[in-house]
């Protein structure tokens, strides 16, 4: 596995189900096969978020490849989220 | 529908010295207190005190979420005050959680979020160790972490809302930049603008002068305008409430000696024991020597006195009792005196006055000495010294001890001084110290201005000064205006022979 992510949400609010939403697509057609998705409610481990300093919710946490890297939002923004995940060829400008 | 908005709002009593005093017995409980000021006004101290002094006085554990600073650098920090954080984390006693920025991780923002991970962590760490207090500091730090400050502000109240509901006491420091003008930025004052206290640290006659002033407290008292605070490190921080202070003591009938048997006859009977003696002369009038005396009434009774020094050094005022016959070394070794000697411009006035009111504290004596009061005078404004000296003598009358202060005036022929028109009205006692000149000779004249309470000798009296102290004479006859420094003579010979014009 190439990709491992650590997404963080509070319950199951409308943020954390989109941001799952969100993930599992650009996951699925961009590095299909490569990744592997960790989701932690931090309602339920509070403990992990302390120790990874998590603020926001929905918080991505690129894990592996390095650097770690954390990506706040619903993951609505697809190019952002691909930035993040350095899955954006060098040179693509951001907006069209 | 009936609502109970009236019931009073109960306080939170913080521990911090004088605090509870000005905010008429501490912090709105169960509410969130804004603590806004610039940079390095001392509101993190004011924070961390809240919370440590809830766990050591209080039995209250808290949590401690920081923006800025590193929970390890603060630790480091406030050790020198010799609060053990980490100690009293170990003991499940205080919880921390680190909001502070990743240093060199850059964050993405990639659509919609809400900081309820940030609440979630202050919940769950308020749960671990049942914490009473919590404190936010430094609110602002948030803001440059996202993009969107109106997300951060909707986020805020969200948290603002989930303290309330837990029912803990928070605290919230806000930097601000001018002392004056807006309380906070980002606009965070518009939801925790219920109670807001403000840190002022201007710059005085060239020193540092820190206030606090509680702006307002939504629904309960406090005292209004702004206090005078230090930050030592035997206390933390400090406040001095100077007119919350309470002017109630009660006043003995008890005398004591003035350590002139004349003088004590001038007043009728002594000085009162919790009173305030201010001794009022020009350079060389005698002033050191009166309250020489005065130390030495207390060390022959075998009570103890404090000198405090701000003009001449131990050195000199040891000499100086020593050539009036007054054995200052034998009194310091046998433990019935301490000599303090410390310049005013060493430190502020507020720090001159926790010095000596712990000063007081520890050595317990009957009496205390200021010489001279009016070297104080120098280092500061007019309103500090005012405070200053209210501060100390309100100490004073507390301990039920007698106070003699000095004051210097400029002029050597009568006038008066600021410490005079600024502090007469707070002494009870005043005792001037004047040059007159006659028929070519500088005399010397003293005079019991005031003395609350009692019956007291109104005449001008010659003093001398010899190797044995101080004797007061004859009161001056056929002089008067010896106090505007203008001496007018009425000739008895001249008066004599008119008068004896008209008889038979």
């Amino acid at each position: 596995m190439k990709y491992k992510l650590r997404l963080y949400v509070t319950g199951h609010t409308s943020h954390s189900m989109r941001a799952i939403e969100n993930l599992k697509y650009i996951c699925e057609s961009e590095i299909q096969g490569d990744y592997e998705i960790e989701v932690i409610d931090v309602l339920e481990r509070p403990g992990l978020a302390e120790s990874e300093k998590i603020i926001a919710t929905p918080t991505l946490v690129k894990k592996l490849p390095e650097p770690v890297r954390k990506i706040i939002g619903d993951l609505s923004d697809r190019e952002k989220v691909l930035l993040g995940l350095d899955l954006l060829p060098t040179g693509t400008p951001l907006t069209k | 529908m009936h609502t109970n908005n009236d019931t009073v709002l109960s306080k939170l009593e913080t521990g911090i010295l004088g605090f509870d005093q000005i905010a008429n017995g501490g912090v709105p409980e169960g509410r969130s207190t804004l603590i806004s000021g610039t940079s390095g006004s001392g509101k993190t101290v004011l924070a961390l005190q809240f919370l440590v002094t809830g766990v050591t006085n209080f039995d209250q554990n808290g949590v401690f979420v920081t923006f800025e600073e590193s929970p390890e650098d603060l630790i480091q920090n406030v050790r020198s005050f010799g609060w053990e954080v980490r100690k009293l984390m170990d003991e499940d006693k205080i919880a921390v959680v680190d909001a502070t920025p990743e240093p060199g991780q850059e964050t993405i923002e990639a659509g919609a979020f809400d900081l309820s991970a940030l609440l979630a962590r202050i919940e769950s760490a308020i749960r671990k160790v049942k914490a009473k207090r919590v404190i936010l500091d430094t609110l602002g730090a948030l803001f440059p972490q996202f993009s969107d400050s109106n997300v951060v502000r909707r986020e805020l109240h969200r948290i603002h809302a989930g303290l309330r509901r837990l029912g803990v006491t928070t605290l919230i420091t806000m930097e601000r930049i001018d002392e004056e003008g807006p309380i906070g930025r980002f606009g965070v004052e518009e939801f925790v603008a219920d109670n807001v206290i403000l840190l002022r640290n201007r710059i005085e006659q060239e020193k540092r002068r820190r206030t606090i002033e509680i702006l307002k407290f939504r629904g309960t008292t406090h005292q209004k305008g702004e206090y005078p605070f230090t930050i030592d490190s035997e206390t933390g921080v400090t406040i001095i409430p100077l007119s919350a202070i309470e002017l109630q003591q009660k006043s003995s009938g008890i005398r004591v000696s003035s350590g002139v048997a004349e003088l004590d006859k001038m007043c009728s009977g002594g000085m009162y024991r919790d009173s305030i003696i201010l001794v009022s002369g020009a350079t060389g009038t005698g002033k050191t020597l009166t309250v020489t005396e005065y130390i030495k009434a207390a060390i022959d009774a075998g009570e103890k006195a404090i000198l405090f020094g701000a003009e001449e050094s131990r050195e000199q005022l040891t000499r100086n009792a020593a050539s009036w016959g007054v054995d200052f070394e034998k009194a310091e070794a046998d433990g019935l005196l301490k000599i303090i000697c410390r310049y005013p411009e060493t430190m502020g006035l507020e720090d001159h006055l926790l010095q000596m009111r712990r000063d007081i504290q520890e050595f317990q004596p009957s009496r205390v000495a200021v010489d001279s009061m009016s070297a104080f005078e120098r280092v500061s404004s007019v309103k500090s010294f005012r405070e200053f000296v209210i501060g100390l003598t309100s100490h004073i009358k507390h301990q039920e001890i007698t106070g003699m202060f000095t004051n210097t005036t400029a002029m050597l022929l009568g006038g008066e001084s600021i410490t005079e028109t600024h502090i007469s009205t707070i002494t009870d006692t005043i005792i001037l110290l004047r040059y007159v000149e006659m028929q070519g000779e500088m005399r010397r004249g003293l005079t019991v201005l005031k003395m609350r309470g009692t019956w007291h000798e109104k005449n001008i009296r010659e003093y001398m000064i010899d190797n044995k102290g101080m004797h007061i004479k004859e009161p001056f006859r056929g002089v008067h205006g010896i106090l505007t420094g203008t001496p007018t003579f009425t000739y008895f010979e001249e008066r004599e022979r008119l008068g004896g014009m008209f008889e038979k």
